[in-house]
């Protein structure tokens, strides 16, 4: 049994992945495969929303950096959003925030892609 | 040192499944110690990421050996030791790591040390024949404040 979850969902051209859940060593693989298949369909325009995200260990954020040069080579980008104010906390300890968008909601991640905006 | 601690193990298997259960060990302990909810946020993710390292690099993956946690509550401190009969760490070896260069070579590990030392005030390795032990010190402040 795994305390983790994610779910896809399209919102035009992107998609959205919602983690639910606590991301560590053990979960972690879950979500390598949940983007490993979007990159794999074609889907680079990656959302994870991290609202019912209730923890997450350096496992998690290595997901991150293991794709995120694939999906941008493709054109695409991983944002994330939503994350609870402790979620963020670990993303920020290590500097993602200044390689990768993390915004308040999906909206601003969406509008992000539509105006073609990359970080860095 | 002075004052009244108290000291709580755990022995579990060498598999991140019990991951879970190390995180709910340190909440449940540091919650009865009404140790401040981000002192426990900081030691439990940096307990979580030196268990997950002695899993995956000390012994490799094998899911039959034994970790053993232990958390001591003094009234200015917190220690966790952790406890393996792996291979040991080598310090000497490690690299501080860039985030950036990390995404750049599509690298997944290699953060979790760098958290630790981030988190705790005090981290200390050391081997004895077969035996590891991970020393993390984590200063607290009165409750009340």
């Amino acid at each position: 049994m795994s305390n983790f979850s994610v779910a896809f969902r399209d919102s035009g051209s992107t998609t959205i992945l919602t983690l639910r859940g606590e991301l560590d060593a053990h979960t972690a693989p879950e979500l390598e495969s949940a983007i490993k298949k979007c990159r794999d369909e074609g889907k680079t325009q990656l959302i994870v929303n991290g609202h019912d995200l209730d923890y997450i260990s350096s496992a998690g954020l290595g997901v991150f950096m293991a794709f995120i040069e694939d999906i941008r080579t493709l054109d695409g980008d991983i944002k994330i959003c939503a994350l609870q104010p402790k979620i963020y906390d670990v993303f920020d300890l290590l500097g993602f925030p200044r390689i990768y968008h993390i915004v308040d909601t999906e909206e601003e991640a969406i509008t992000l892609f539509e105006q073609g905006i990359q970080p860095i | 040192m002075g004052g009244m601690s108290t000291t709580h193990t755990l022995v579990i298997p060498s598999a991140t499944r019990y991951l879970a259960k190390v995180r709910r060990f340190i909440t449940v302990h540091a919650r009865q110690a009404k140790l401040r909810e981000k002192y426990l946020k900081e030691v439990r993710l940096a307990v979580d990421e030196a268990c997950s390292n002695v899993i995956e690099h000390a012994y490799q993956g094998k899911t039959d050996e034994k970790l053993q946690i232990t958390l001591t509550i003094h009234p200015t401190q917190v220690i966790i030791c952790i406890r393996d009969r792996g291979r040991p760490f080598d310090e000497e070896a490690y690299r501080k790591p860039n985030v950036v260069e990390l995404s750049r070579k599509r690298r997944s590990g290699g953060l979790g040390v760098d958290i630790i030392r981030r988190l705790m005030d005090e981290v200390e390795y050391s081997s004895e024949g077969n035996r590891n032990e991970i020393k993390l010190v984590k200063q607290i402040h009165s409750s009340s404040e």
